[in-house]
């Protein structure tokens, strides 16, 4: 039976609510309804005083969490749209982030945000957060982009002793597949070849992988052998795989659903051209939406992100830098 | 906590005097090192609030696991609920040997082990994580513990603030949010804070009990704390407290509040809550003249005691900093990997 990424995640969840008895999940609608997405589905059920629907209050969740990972238990939190954790923000970056270092104490909070963009979704529900959250000291960002990676990783974010910022992106809920939950998973801060090649890198995280992956097929057609790694976590960066396959290649085009104002492909850019100049063999590029809010109409929106079809025109240019 | 029998009350009103005056005297010796260039960044005193803030500090029990979320101007409470001089001492002063190692300052400290949170600026916000560690408590089947969270006027304008106290009240927590209402947020006057008649009419919007009082009479500070964590004990969900006084000193150090005209210190709930608990002690002769003048004494050597202690301690030193923000050390950039 074909488990989707959505799927996985709720497992993750359940087993983390199994295993662990400080492990609870508190969000708007996640109890009996089963969260915006169903990622929460049927646990209330199974675990009635431990699934807990909150008011509309994203300060108030992220800050109550918080109080309760300082007492030693391990919430997860469900923003209902990434978009959303923006209310929380301040609880994010000023009270997690700076809490092990101010204090000591470790303040072990899961925040799930559903990420990225989907047709129709407009400027307050698509986006991508994962280059904000990186930015502050004190938080993991992690970006799964596969479902052994949306299991494996949340059941890591959610023993991790630090703040974790777990960004799953909704176009992969229901599409996503896999026969099986992994039995292991690469380790958090590993980054993970998806597709080898020797002409040229693209680097992903999340649902761009899965564009990479079909832009470096297309390539393939017309010869080209595209590298494309998969970040999987936006923070730490695992600049050394980065590095290792940019030494194969010689070309970099790192790739982002976020806005194009700094964040996750400039910073990798940046390591890139100070670590690995020398490994260069023409100027890295890099592909993020457009400097626009989201936009709504399908028509719109397919051009405001990054899609295969962009990420193979710009890997093309790329190659013939 | 309270002891019933003919001296409990005089007992009580000492004690919260007690801490009272050592708050008052440390904060003065504060104020002067910060005067002297002896303190970077800021220092913000409780002057005219540690009645109130006592008052809750004291009643709540660090022994039995309650909370205490103080906030700018709770020295009084602090001390009052257990956090030891040195910590405040050390923090002021930048010693390594704090529980903050310098790595911040002044009232940003705490030991979150021990039911006192560590606050951040941003007003409101330790609201609900004063609520999040209250359901950590329940969660493990103590319902029995209290938490209390400060705010002033200013605080109570914040979303953090309303949110937390409606979570708190959704969640029937055993939540004391005590208000100190100085009549000054800043400079900014309570004319341009809030519209209600007083913040206590809040209250009845979050459906849960208020209480409106002098913030400068001790005995009716520790009367009605009592009552308001005897009740939140008891699982009657979070009480809130107004306390109207005033704040006595500038918003920090920095600020010689000219703003505040003197003739509002004549007016009700303008005193200076020590004189008059030092008056009541005196007309109750629960304390001599003689009694008060060693008391004084004896608590500015303890103040002493612990500043020169904290100044003889060594400071940060950045090249042994740690420079990790991460409890999980080999996820942190820059750091080599744990194999």
């Amino acid at each position: 039976m074909a488990i989707t990424y959505l799927d996985a995640i709720r497992e993750a969840q359940a087993r983390a609510l199994e295993e662990d008895e400080n492990v609870y999940i508190y969000g708007q609608d996640v109890a009996n309804f089963g969260g915006a997405f169903k990622a929460t589905k049927g646990l209330s059920d199974r675990f009635p005083d431990r699934v807990i629907d909150a008011p509309i209050s994203e300060d108030a969740i992220i800050g109550s969490a918080i109080g309760a990972a300082i007492e030693g238990m391990r919430p997860i939190v469900e923003m209902q749209f990434a978009d959303f954790s923006s209310i929380g923000f301040n609880q994010i970056i000023n009270q997690a982030a700076t809490h092990f270092w101010r204090t000591g104490v470790p303040c072990p909070i899961t925040i799930r945000l559903p990420s990225g963009g989907t047709e129709g979704s407009g400027p307050f529900h698509s986006q991508s957060m994962e280059s904000i959250y990186a930015h502050y000291p004190g938080l993991i960002v992690m970006t799964p982009a596969t479902v052994e990676d949306a299991y494996g990783m949340l059941l890591e974010a959610i023993r991790i002793d630090d703040p974790v910022i777990f960004c799953e992106h909704k176009l992969l809920y229901y599409h996503l597949k896999a026969e099986e939950l992994p039995k292991v998973i690469l380790p958090v801060g590993k980054a993970r070849i998806a597709r080898a090649g020797r002409h040229a890198t693209v680097v992903a995280c999340s649902a761009m992988v899965h564009e990479a992956l079909r832009a470096a097929r297309e390539l393939a057609e017309d010869g080209w052998e595209i590298e494309v790694v998969d970040l999987r976590s936006a923070k730490p960066i695992d600049t050394d795989t980065i590095l290792a396959s940019v030494a194969r290649t010689g070309r970099l085009l790192a790739v982002a659903e976020s806005f194009p104002w700094g964040g996750l492909t400039s910073e990798i850019v940046s390591r890139v051209a100070s670590e690995g100049f020398h490994l260069l063999d023409a100027p890295p590029q890099r592909l993020n939406s457009k400097d626009t809010p989201i936009p709504y109409h399908p028509n719109l929106w397919r051009v405001h992100r990054p899609t295969w079809q962009s990420i193979a025109s710009a890997t093309r240019n790329l190659i013939q830098l | 906590m309270r002891t019933d029998g003919p001296a409990a009350g005089r007992d009580r009103f000492v004690a919260a005097f007690q801490w009272m005056l050592l708050a008052r005297t440390f904060e003065d010796k504060i104020a002067a090192l910060y005067r002297a260039g002896k303190i970077v960044g800021g220092v913000y005193l409780g002057r005219g609030q540690e009645a109130f803030s006592a008052a809750l500090g004291m009643q709540l029990s660090q022994e039995n696991g309650d909370v205490f979320a103080g906030l700018i101007r709770d020295q009084a409470g602090r001390m009052a609920f257990g956090e030891p001089i040195l910590d405040s001492a050390r923090t002021y002063l930048g010693s390594v040997e704090g529980p903050m190692r310098g790595r911040d300052g002044n009232i940003h400290r705490g030991r979150p082990l021990r039911g006192m949170p560590a606050m951040i600026s941003h007003l409101g916000a330790m609201v609900s994580v004063v609520n999040g560690m209250l359901v950590a408590k329940r969660f493990r089947g103590r319902t029995d513990v209290v938490g209390g969270a400060a705010i002033g006027d200013g605080g109570t304008s914040t979303g953090a603030f309303h949110e937390g106290l409606n979570q708190a009240a959704v969640e029937k927590l055993p939540l004391v949010i005590a208000v100190a209402d100085n009549q000054f947020a800043y400079s900014t006057p309570t004319s341009h804070q809030y519209a209600c008649e007083d913040l206590s009419d809040r209250a009845a919007g979050y459906g849960i009990r208020g209480y409106r009082i002098d913030g400068t009479d001790l005995e009716t500070c520790l009367e009605t704390f009592a009552e308001a964590i005897e009740r939140a004990r008891r699982g009657e969900g979070p009480q809130m407290v107004v306390g109207k006084l005033l704040r006595l000193a500038g918003h920090g150090e920095h600020d010689d509040a000219r703003y505040i005209p003197d003739e509002l210190k004549a007016k009700p709930h303008g005193g200076d809550c020590l004189l008059l608990a030092r008056e009541q002690l005196l007309t109750k002769s629960w304390m001599s003249e003689d009694q008060l003048a060693a008391l004084t004494a004896e608590t500015q050597d303890k103040v002493e005691e612990a500043v020169a202690r904290a100044q003889s301690e060594p400071d940060p030193n950045p090249f042994r900093e740690s420079w990790h923000a991460l409890a999980t050390k080999h996820l942190a950039e820059g750091t080599p990997a744990a194999d």
